[in-house]
């Protein structure tokens, strides 16, 4: 017989019931403790970046929303940003309410969303379904809007594709006035619950200089008690000029995880009806026909946290290079510190808390050689990452900053 | 007079579909689409279709997104695993043809061509739409019951 003491290893995915998105994770467990977890994201890797860089300008955001079914107006406007950033402009005001508007329902659709897996996680269906019941209204909203639930297609680069039907804007407000309600119910619910606290409180402490070490964004760093928000900090869009709060707790657990996203959401029902009342006048585009050569960088915030694009153009009409550096991709690493040493039980609550979306992060993947193990190693890897800087610098004619020496990475 | 063929599935899993859901690197919004189906607003269970934890317990395949190279595999054999009579339903436009995703050098195929990889005669149904809303998905499942 196995030696009952000795860890043994418990392989989950790639699909999985309660996982919408393929991925693989091999839990290591000692008795209920989990000692070690592997995880393996590749299965969504389809090579967008690349893709990207054979579609023109104007087919870039459209393809970017497909990143991420959640986040996308993220993906676009934050592409928008990128090429804006590097050409230097400011788009119309009435563009950046659009945006905005678009921005904010995004992120009630996401919030809601994550509520109810949290719920449908720790086996509260209750809770899953309540909150998807009142995400509907809001798919509703977006459909009223842009016509369509999620994928508006609206973002352009130099401003929106479309204005918004201005005459259904009473109807909009009469959804987030009900919104209000049933959130406000909902959250004192789950607040109020003794069993959710019970089960949420204390699970998978991220502590604040935990956050800070793995870089993490959004509403995982607010719940660890770190007051960042791109929306305030470098504000874009309608932000600076509305009336709204940053949420913070300082628990770092999943309830104040939780509870972060459900009071940001009544601050984004505020910022749509200011944003609905003080609709400026004016053109919605810019009509940008050419992007001369140069690089931008784009920061938006999305639900889950900044997401960072970064787009290089040779000055054709595609992008030479884009690179997406999504939410997730700093979020994930933090189940190390808030996972290990937890119980089995609690690990997918732990990993769910952070919100993670595979198909936003999972932009590169490793070369094997043929009998297995990695092609380059590490230091291969860095080394040609090395060389291709400095081939594009060469090309944009600058001068790299020298990097950190390779014995920082290596160990 | 024309017969009419008998559905293909046999009456009592007509009544009652078990669909297991397999998002291959689709973008989430198919399988958010998928699984607004479950919740109030549409709740298929009230018709008796279940999601279920497992193939083996499955009538009908849900696929949602483009097969990349990495999720090929697991996905013919999670079709295998399934008992027949069992037929497939593609939601979305990248799991009936790879959609914008087409000229990706990640994507092994749409799941149609996947699938008739391992079983060249599967019954397989198709909900276009980027992502299809939700009466389209029901829509699509009572027709592929419905088929001969
Ligand atoms: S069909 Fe559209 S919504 Fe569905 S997975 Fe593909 S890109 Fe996403």
């Amino acid at each position: 017989m196995a030696d009952p003491s000795a860890p043994s290893v418990i392989e989950i995915g790639p699909f999985h019931p309660l996982l919408e998105e393929p991925v693989g994770f091999s839990l290591t467990v000692e008795g209920e403790r989990v000692v070690a977890i592997e995880a393996r994201m590749d299965y969504i890797h389809k090579g967008l970046e690349r893709l990207a860089q054979e579609r023109t300008y104007d087919m870039v955001p459209i393809l970017l929303e497909r990143i991420c079914g959640i986040c996308s107006v993220t993906h676009s406007v934050c592409f928008c940003h990128a090429v804006e950033d590097l050409l230097g402009v400011a788009i119309p005001p009435r563009a950046a309410y659009v945006r905005t508007i678009l921005g904010e329902i995004e992120r009630l659709h996401s919030h809601l969303l994550w509520v109810g897996l949290a719920g449908h996680f720790i086996g509260y269906n209750t809770v899953f379904m309540w909150a998807w019941k009142y995400r509907e209204p809001v798919c509703d909203l977006f459909e009223m809007l842009t016509g369509h639930r999620q994928n508006s297609a609206m973002p352009l680069v130099g401003g929106v594709r479309r204005d918004l039907p201005v005459e259904h804007f009473p109807a909009a407000r009469r959804i987030l006035d009900e919104l209000e309600g049933q959130v406000e119910r909902l959250t004192a619910a789950v607040l109020d619950d003794p069993v959710l606290a019970a089960r949420l409180g204390g699970v998978g402490v991220l502590t604040a200089a935990q956050a800070l070490d793995y870089g993490v964004v959004g509403p995982t760093a607010r719940a660890s008690g770190l007051d960042t928000d791109v929306r305030r900090d470098e504000p874009y869009g309608a932000y600076g000029e509305v009336e709204w709060k940053v949420v913070t707790r300082p628990g770092g657990d999943v309830l104040s995880k939780a509870v972060v996203r459900l009071l940001e959401i009544p601050e984004s029902i505020r910022i749509l009806r200011q944003c609905m009342d003080r609709m400026p006048p004016g053109p919605i585009d810019l009509g940008l026909l050419h992007v001369p050569p140069g690089e931008g960088i784009g920061r938006y915030e999305a639900p889950r946290g900044e997401d960072v694009h970064y787009v290089r153009s040779d000055g054709t009409n595609m992008p030479a290079r884009l690179k997406v550096r999504a939410p997730s991709f700093v979020n994930i690493p933090s189940f190390r510190a808030s996972c290990l040493g937890a119980p089995l039980a609690d690990v997918m609550i732990t990993l769910a808390a952070c919100d993670p979306c595979y198909s936003c992060t999972e932009r590169a993947v490793a070369l094997l050689a043929p009998g297995g193990g990695p092609a380059a190693g590490v230091p291969g890897l860095l080394e040609a990452s090395r060389r291709r800087t400095l081939e594009v610098a060469r090309e944009l004619g600058r001068r790299p900053a020298p990097g950190p020496g390779p014995d920082r990475w290596e160990g | 007079m024309a017969e009419t063929a008998a559905p293909f599935l046999p009456r009592a899993l007509r009544g009652s579909p078990w669909v297991f859901h397999v998002g291959t690197s689709g973008c989430n919004n198919c399988d958010i689409e998928i699984a607004d189906c479950l919740t109030p607003r549409f709740d298929v269970e009230r018709f008796g279709v279940r999601l279920v934890g497992s193939p083996r317990h499955a009538d009908v395949l849900l696929v949602s997104g483009p097969v990349s190279l990495a999720c090929r595999r697991p996905l013919q054999e999670t079709w295998l695993d399934m008992p027949s009579p069992r037929a497939a339903l593609l939601v979305g436009a990248c799991a009936c043809s790879m959609g914008g995703y087409r000229d990706a050098y990640g994507v092994a195929g749409p799941a149609d061509r996947v699938l008739r990889e391992v079983e060249p005669g599967a019954r397989i149904a198709y909900v276009p739409g980027c992502p299809p809303k939700p009466e389209t998905i029901i829509a699509g499942l009572v027709r592929l019951l419905e088929a001969p």
